[in-house]
């Protein structure tokens, strides 16, 4: 069962929403409901399901309907038809007292402008949902107290907001949120006030504080950079509805319709294609126990120059060059053994960047071995496929 | 030119029906003496008892001791300039020989005052938290504001007999438009997403206000606060015409006798009066906002 299931959610803002949401259901479009009813449609039939631990990023531009959607799953604002299941049960249905319940142990919220309490302390911010509930002070200031060591606020606790950085405001935001342990986090735009360098901080952080507390991540965003980097699956919005949801890859590689595609075409993929994306299945190995002749063989039929051994497990032993498997072979020797070479070659995990092959791939003499963490080889990377990663439609594998 | 004689004549004697709204206002007052007057002279009663409660402890003090118990408290909000102001303001008063008159004034003014924040501030939350509260205080604060101050006089007069009660009610009236107005409009600026943020916290619709909203809107609050006790002081003079007593009496009968130097002092007064208030209360709403 999925953490968060959103089904058929609809918001509409205006006078006679039920007519515009009759509307909306039959079909009709933004405009024409706007102009017949007055009625403006913030989210047009949404349904999706993030799975706990799921960084699910929702972009769009500004009017999209992501900020309405958002608020609709902690009912800041109360949908106008559809459901919002949080571990099955909806939340829709639910009386205020349970609603508090939920915000105050299960779901917080981190906003764009921060929302910071300007009459607090930084730790009477993190520690004011403690304090709600009625939990006692001094639990209060340690629970606060570690939750802004979390987030790298050590030294600031009797701050005032004011006092810090745009960066730092948002820590605190975010600690105010995590201090209540909740299982999904809410993100709206929360970058995105911040200037460019830290906001990168901020998203690579976000990254490695994901790895410590696995919350289940709702963000939304409107830059397609953040949206790739940061999340497990997208969804992209255009005029209150979801247009497409899948993973980076698939946003960039299959876009669903000209709207995505018009979106993606600029991004510099080598930010988001990994070397899996790009790299060849290693067609063209050698066995270690295979000898010279049997490698010079392949390559010639390959028309490769140097060639990988590997074990019987497909572990990587070493390259070999054609040169060297020819001169065994003259010598007739039996074994490769010695025309192996190790440390003249990079090795490298099916995860990196692209962006972070190019140094590797600018000065390598061999190609670049893509393995696992048991050494298995997975596949060959040579250079011209990591220039043409980068180009647009370049060389994704299959 | 004929034509438009004619026409207007005709225009004039359209029949316009005179309406007697002050009549109808007399009515209302009436009946409310005949019938329900047991209320007011509860009402009467109590504000005579505070007024003249207060006004005793300041006279029974002697008038060193509360120079000086105003002055460390201006002191400690508004710093030392203003705790040597206050005190010298006050010493001036007592050699000019108003001294008892200036503590009768400031008991009807601390006393109205305060009743006007006490109900004044909730309306104002109400008004803030409620648009239609918001649509219909509005008017009747308009009201308030803008009729002349005598006005409320009569009323007054009919429903108290003249005398402290009267002036209290009428001070209390027209000075609590600021304080409802302030705390409104505090409350409304408070940023909208630091309200969704307590809320997606789990806050009660209290926890929010007393925790969140109230604190933050402070400062202008108090800037109400301020407001509404500047305006009782200002009233307190024209109270006087009603028998209020305090300062206003002697401006008054320096008024009517055209005596200029008794006019000016009791003037000057009320002048120290209100700004040893002014700046005490303008200084607590800046204390306020740092805590």
């Amino acid at each position: 069962m999925s953490q968060l299931e959103v089904k058929n959610l609809y918001k509409i803002f205006g006078p006679s929403q039920k007519k515009a949401l009759e509307m909306s259901q039959n079909g009709k479009t933004k405009d024409e409901i706007l102009k017949e009813t007055g009625n403006t449609v913030g989210v047009n039939n949404a349904s999706f399901s993030v799975e706990e631990g799921e960084t699910f990023v929702v972009m769009g531009l500004s009017g999209s309907g992501k900020s309405t959607l958002i608020r609709n799953l902690n009912r800041l604002q109360d949908p106008t038809s559809g459901e919002v299941h949080v571990d099955g049960k909806n939340i829709v249905d639910m009386n205020a007292e349970d609603l508090r319940e939920l915000r105050r142990k299960r779901m917080g919220m981190v906003f764009q402008n921060f929302g910071l309490f300007p009459h607090r302390s930084i730790r009477r911010n993190v520690d004011y949902g403690l304090e709600i509930q009625g939990v006692p002070e001094q639990e209060r200031i340690e629970r606060a107290y570690e939750t802004l060591k979390l987030v790298g606020l050590e030294g600031y606790e009797e701050s005032k907001p004011s006092e810090l950085s745009g960066g730092m405001q948002q820590r605190v935001g975010l600690a105010r949120a995590l201090v209540l342990d909740p299982d999904i986090l809410l993100m709206d735009e929360a970058f995105s006030a911040l200037d460019p360098l830290i906001k990168r901080d901020m998203q690579d952080e976000l990254l490695a504080l994901q790895e410590k507390v696995n919350k289940t991540i709702v963000f939304i965003t409107h830059d397609l950079d953040e949206a790739l980097k940061l999340g497990d699956r997208i969804a992209v919005m255009y005029e209150g509805e979801i247009v497409q949801i899948g993973t980076p890859e698939e946003i960039l590689t299959t876009p669903a319709n000209d709207y995505v595609r018009n979106f993606v075409e600029n991004v510099d993929r080598s930010k988001v294609l990994k070397a899996s994306n790009i790299m060849s299945k290693p067609l063209a190995v050698v066995e270690s126990r295979e000898g010279p002749k049997a490698a010079v063989r392949r390559m010639r039929n390959e028309e490769i120059s140097s060639i990988f051994v590997v074990d019987k497990s497909r572990k990587l032993q070493g390259i070999v060059s054609a040169d060297d498997a020819l001169e065994l072979a003259e010598k007739g020797e039996k074994s490769l053994k010695n025309a192996i070479k190790k440390d003249v070659y990079h090795t490298t995990s099916p995860d990196t960047l692209i962006v972070d092959l190019l140094p590797m791939a600018s000065e390598a003499k061999y190609p670049i071995a893509v393995v696992d963490s048991d050494n298995k080889l997975l596949g060959v990377i040579v250079r011209v496929s990591v220039l043409s990663g980068i180009s647009r439609k370049g060389a994704v594998s299959e | 030119m004929k034509v438009m004689n004619v026409v207007f004549d005709a225009i004039d004697n359209i029949p316009i029906p005179s309406l007697p709204l002050g009549d109808i206002f007399e009515g209302i007052i009436d009946f409310m003496v005949d019938y329900i007057g047991f209320i007011f002279d509860g009402i009467s009663a109590s504000l005579n008892g505070m007024v003249n409660g207060l006004e005793a402890v300041f006279m029974f003090l002697p008038g060193l001791i509360i120079m000086f118990v105003f002055a460390a408290l201006a002191w400690y909000i508004g710093g030392r300039v203003l705790g040597i102001m206050s005190f010298v303001g006050l010493l001036l008063i007592y050699s000019l020989g108003l001294w008892p008159s200036a503590m009768a004034t400031l008991a009807l003014v601390l006393v109205a005052s305060f009743i006007a924040l006490v109900i004044g501030i909730p309306i104002g939350i109400l008004a803030a938290k409620r648009d239609t509260a918001d649509r219909m205080i509005r008017p009747v604060l308009d009201f308030m504001q803008t009729m002349p101050a005598f006005v409320y006089l009569i009323p007054a007069i009919t429903l108290f007999q003249r005398g402290i009660p009267a002036g209290a009610i009428a001070t209390i009236i027209f000075s609590m438009p600021p304080v409802v107005r302030m705390t409104n409009l505090g409350i409304r600026q408070v940023p909208s997403d630091v309200i969704e943020a307590a809320q997606s916290l789990g806050s009660t619709g209290q926890q929010l206000l007393f925790k969140v909203q109230l604190p933050i809107a402070l400062k202008t609050i108090f800037a109400g606060i301020n407001q509404t006790i500047m305006l009782a002081l200002s009233m307190v003079v024209i109270a006087s015409m009603i028998g209020a007593g305090g300062l206003g009496s002697d401006v008054r009968r320096a008024l009517a006798q055209v005596d200029i130097s008794n006019g000016f002092e009791a003037g000057l007064a009320v002048v120290i009066l209100a700004m040893i208030i002014d700046r005490i209360t303008q200084g607590l709403g800046d204390k306020s906002s740092q805590v």
